[in-house]
């Protein structure tokens, strides 16, 4: 009787990004290969300008590749035009940003309930959605609040209802605890531990705090665009 | 509906902001509003012409009278059905402010030929009667406060002394545009007072205005009647009542055409602080825009979100300026008098007021929006680090 691994959600391979300013190119990320996991926890380090940001962006698909391929769930993300990307984004992938970039016109609610209107489901549906999402981020009191109400731990905790709310195959995460203090980001990254371990969802986490980083599965490491040897957390 | 709730706070995120900009836009919509008016007002008497009415005068000056006796040939020509005649009275009510146009005319005939005047019968026989009868236009007998009975003294400036009637009638426009601003009075007392008084002026007439059978006849009953009086000691010239009118607005043509250019300048110069508004409001939201499309959210999402908050500013900016629009133009009607007797905000008016609104929304959205659905994601993002 043999057994087959199941094939990772997130592969990367000979990916590289560089840009052109002042007509010199420049290189950000040099022949990158990386597989992740479904249900995997990973936290991307590195110095600043180590082209972490860059990575994340081209796993989220908000930025193209100079070269290589991005398979997402069997999908190449390099390959689809910026219409097929944003309808993959919208059915694929969750964003909790370090600033929360939510919607300040917008209650906590509707700021959840924004990706959703993106999908097929009844009123009905989405509204039974949002209050489960924020129920799990322990929000529900606070439906009916505006960002500028909220402290900024909670305004995070929206953002991830908003991020997990479409029921997304991955979840990215620039800097989540980057405008948090300590014990707030310590409840945030609580969150995201539950999303992977209650949820199975697959978290790919961009982080300067090592204590951060040790919450994830894995850490993979970026220096001046390359990867060095992940370490196990 | 989500769609709309988003625009409306949009719309009104800065209050201040938005509360100028509506402001600016409200006093535009107005203005333009107004300006077209005056430019309708002066069109006016050409609008409410007769199509089966014409004019015939002197084919020197219209300050040149014609012989009375003119009458009975111009009713024997082929296609004139009716025959009447006006003088220019050009008296002076109280002081020489309180200038109305007075017409001396031969009242059953004159009548006959303006049915829009819309007047009891009684009153109708009352003035034909009465020698020294007058009759006024609704909104000419309320501005001085004049009714049935009343005598009005008149100090003639082309016929001298002092000259009083006695109202008999008071006539309603049968429609908005109709001139209540006249008083009509009768041409034979006139005549017969100047033969006492200076007999060398009498038996003479201004104008001579013909009913015609059918309109597209007119050219040619203009011509028949031109050439029955050629080479006599009083030529004609005779044209529909509309041509007769726009002679008069013709000559204050540069001035119309200043007040059409600036009332579209207006919304031009609103056009510009509209998009300016929607220009700083884009470029705040940069990063709110660029999470949409990272969600997942379309170009044309961004789009219609702009769109929407720019014409949604413009049409509350166009129901409020027409709103005001109304009550203004009455009241600026009511002040200028006389001057322009149907100042009256037409239909057209305020459709052309809500599309000089549309158009503003439009093109103030334009560039934000055309930018914003392509502005770079990971840039945008940036922007609130």
């Amino acid at each position: 009787m043999t057994s087959e691994a199941a094939p990772p959600l997130i592969r990367i391979h000979h990916l590289s990004k560089g840009y052109v300013r002042g007509g010199q190119a420049i290189p950000v990320l040099l022949d990158i290969e990386l597989e992740v996991a479904q249900g995997d926890f990973v936290a991307l380090m590195g110095p600043s300008g180590s082209g972490k940001s860059t990575l994340l962006n081209l796993i989220a698909g908000i930025d193209k590749p100079s070269s290589g391929t991005i398979e997402i769930g069997g999908v190449d993300i390099a390959r689809l035009s910026e219409g097929e990307l944003a309808d993959w984004r919208a059915a694929n992938v969750g964003f909790i940003f370090q600033f929360y970039n939510l919607m300040p016109v917008l209650s906590a609610f509707d700021n959840v309930a924004l990706p959703l209107l993106l999908t097929p489901l009844s009123s009905r549906e989405r509204h039974e959605r949002v209050a489960a999402a924020l129920a799990l981020v322990d929000l529900t009191d606070r439906a009916d609040h505006f960002p500028n109400e909220l402290s900024g731990g909670q305004q995070q905790r929206v953002a991830i209802a908003r991020a997990f709310v479409t029921d997304p195959l991955l979840i990215v995460a620039d800097e989540p605890t980057g405008d948090l203090d300590r014990h707030t980001g310590e409840e945030v990254l609580g969150l995201l531990e539950q999303l992977v371990s209650d949820l199975g969802k697959t978290i790919v986490m961009v982080t300067h705090d090592p204590k951060a980083a040790a919450k994830a599965h894995r850490v993979v490491h970026l220096e001046k665009g390359v990867l060095v040897p992940d370490s196990a957390a | 509906m989500f769609l709309l709730k988003l625009l409306l706070k949009n719309a009104f995120r800065h209050k201040l902001r938005t509360g100028l900009t509506l402001v600016g836009l409200v006093v535009a919509i107005c203005a333009f509003g107004m300006l077209r008016t005056i430019v309708d007002a002066w069109y006016a008497g050409v609008e409410t012409s007769s199509s089966t009415r014409l004019v015939t005068r002197s084919n020197i000056s219209l300050t040149f009278a014609l012989p009375l006796n003119y009458a009975q040939k111009l009713r024997g020509i082929e296609g004139v059905r009716q025959v009447s005649w006006a003088n220019w009275f050009g008296g002076v009510y109280i002081t020489e402010r309180n200038f109305f146009p007075q017409f001396a005319v031969e009242p059953a005939s004159y009548l006959a030929l303006y049915p829009e005047y819309l007047m009891p019968d009684a009153q109708k026989q009352a003035f034909i009667r009465d020698r020294q009868g007058a009759v006024a236009g609704r909104k000419l007998a309320d501005k001085y406060g004049w009714k049935l009975g009343d005598q009005i003294p008149l100090r003639g400036t082309i016929y001298p002394g002092t000259w009083t009637f006695t109202l008999q009638g008071i006539w309603d426009g049968a429609e908005a545009k109709t001139d209540e601003g006249q008083l009509l009075v009768q041409w034979a007392y006139i005549n017969e007072t100047l033969r006492k008084r200076s007999p060398r002026r009498t038996d003479v007439v201004g104008v001579y205005i013909l009913g015609i059978d059918e309109p597209n006849n007119a050219a040619a009953i203009s011509q028949r009647v031109d050439a029955s009086f050629a080479n006599s000691l009083a030529e004609t010239l005779t044209e529909t009542e509309a041509a007769f009118q726009l002679g008069f607005v013709s000559m204050s043509e540069a001035i119309l055409v200043a007040i059409q250019a600036v009332s579209f300048i207006i919304v031009i110069i609103i056009m510009a602080v509209m998009a300016n508004t929607m220009t700083m409001t884009a470029r705040e939201r940069l990063a709110e825009y660029a999470t949409l499309k990272a969600l997942g959210f379309p170009p044309a999402f961004v789009v219609r979100l702009l769109f929407g908050e720019s014409l949604m500013i413009a049409a509350i900016g166009a129901l409020i300026g027409i709103a005001l629009t109304l009550p203004l133009a009455a009241a600026f009607g009511k002040a200028v008098g006389n001057l322009l007797p149907a100042f009256h905000v037409s239909p057209l008016t305020m459709a052309l007021q809500a599309g000089a609104a549309l158009v503003v929304g439009v093109v103030a959205a334009a560039w934000p929006a055309w930018k914003m659905s392509r502005i770079d994601i990971v840039q945008g993002l940036r922007h609130v680090a």
